[in-house]
């Protein structure tokens, strides 16, 4: 049985791992509702960039000299996925939920023989998915430089990502990220960033022209080629984004569920404690009162 | 009551500006052009310049670099990847930046850096001329 100086010494670090967790479920609900307000600021222009490329794309998608960034190459063979992780650990099944995610599609899409080549932005999704796919690793990113996620921030990864597609090293490629449903949910998608005309017929809303027809300059094309790498950036600008908010708030939920378990686990201990040390008295006493009888 | 045109700027990273206007006046890619209620769908290209938000009497001047606008029926928006109020730029900074970017174009060691300078110093140069005016 452990000893009384044991106990004691197992009390203390639990109740100091408690500090530890509950600082750092403190911090999370900070940082989240930042990366809440961040994710909804950059709303307005996603959804009006979304808005704006629907009209055209309605308009351009037909004519074959519309660009492979809108259509896609004409080819499903290969895939890219960019995988998207928090760089830091301790907040619940978040990132293994978007690396389950993204598994299942890898497998999906090489029973179907594709070819698939993977990015990671965020670290841990690069150190899960190596054991399992480190051939598939074009391009590891992390983000811990960055404080905030910012255009320049999705400019990097989007940057990459057309530099690879202008090279014609894939057809497809997907976001896997967290959506972020609310502080205690997050589900992992992949979404198809390329070709965006897919991406943009989903539910996207059209304003009521009213039958007028759009006047454009310099013309359509132009305004759609400038357009297109931009929207891209803005897709994955927001995944960031939300991804960030999403790991906030699953951190959140594991720290503070951590927290609740470390005063359990001290309630128990210091039960443990008392037992024993009045066990140890009740032991002292019997000997005292049973040598007294016996002179 | 004169009708009002209603005028949204947003920027990647938040909406700037959400309300109804009297005018708005765009540096489109092919020239400027004012933007009053009621105005046909019509979408462009923005050079780097002013946009100037006309709105009872007042003007309010917003530098934009690099966007996009469009009008719909429902109203003028428009997409900036930078915005600044004019008014907050501040001249001093301004051309110290200039000359700084104008070195790092003669002092750039390969092609990519150097084009990422000429086009800070494009984008310094254009805030200037708004400066001017």
């Amino acid at each position: 049985m452990a000893s009384l100086k044991d106990l004691k010494n197992r009390i203390e670090s639990v109740k100091s791992t408690q500090k530890i967790t509950k600082a750092m479920q403190m911090v999370a609900a900070a940082k989240l509702r930042r990366a809440q307000e961040a994710a909804e600021a950059a709303r307005p222009y996603a959804q009006r960039m979304a808005a704006v490329m629907a009209n055209l794309s309605t308009a351009m998608a037909g004519t074959p000299g519309a660009s492979p960034l809108l259509v896609g190459t004409g080819k499903t063979d290969t895939y890219l996925l960019v995988v998207m992780t928090a760089d830091r650990g301790l907040c619940g099944g978040f990132n293994t939920n978007i690396v389950k995610k993204a598994r299942e599609r890898i497998t999906t899409l090489q029973a179907e023989g594709k070819d698939v080549k993977l990015i990671c932005v965020g670290k841990k999704g690069g150190d899960q998915l190596k054991r399992q796919f480190a051939k598939l690793i074009v391009e590891r990113m992390d983000l811990s430089g960055e404080k905030t996620i910012t255009g320049a921030t999705s400019g990097k990864v989007g940057e990459k990502i057309r530099f690879m597609f202008e090279n014609g090293e894939f057809d497809v490629c997907e976001l896997v990220s967290a959506e972020f449903e609310s502080v205690i949910s997050q589900k992992p998608r992949a979404k198809v960033l390329i070709p965006a005309k897919d991406a943009i017929d989903e539910g996207v809303e059209r304003p009521d022209l009213a039958g007028a027809v759009y006047e454009a300059e310099p013309d359509e094309e132009v305004i759609l080629n400038t357009l297109l790498p931009r929207y891209a950036d803005t897709v994955i600008l927001s995944a960031l984004l939300e991804n960030v908010a999403g790991e906030m708030g699953a951190k959140m939920a594991a720290m503070d569920n951590a927290t609740r378990n470390a005063g359990e686990l001290i309630d128990k201990l210091n039960l443990v404690y008392n037992r024993t040390r009045q066990a140890q008295i009740t032991t002292e006493l019997t000997e005292i009162i049973s040598g007294a009888e016996a002179l | 009551m004169a009708d009002k045109l209603h005028f949204d700027l947003v920027s990647p990273e938040r909406r700037l500006f959400a309300g109804d206007v009297d005018q708005v006046v765009v540096p489109g890619e092919e020239g400027d052009f004012g933007v009053l209620p009621n105005h046909a769908p019509f979408m462009s290209v923005i050079r780097p310049g002013a946009i100037a938000v006309l709105n009872d009497g007042s003007t309010e001047r917003t530098f934009i670099h690099g966007g996009f606008a469009e009008v719909t029926p429902a109203g003028l928006t428009i997409l900036a990847e930078e915005a600044i109020a004019v008014a907050d730029i501040d001249a001093d900074k301004l051309a110290q930046d200039l000359s700084d970017a104008r070195e790092d174009v003669a002092t750039a060691k390969d092609e990519e850096e150097r084009e990422h300078a000429e086009a800070l110093v494009a984008k310094y140069e254009a805030m200037q001329a708004v400066l001017a005016n």
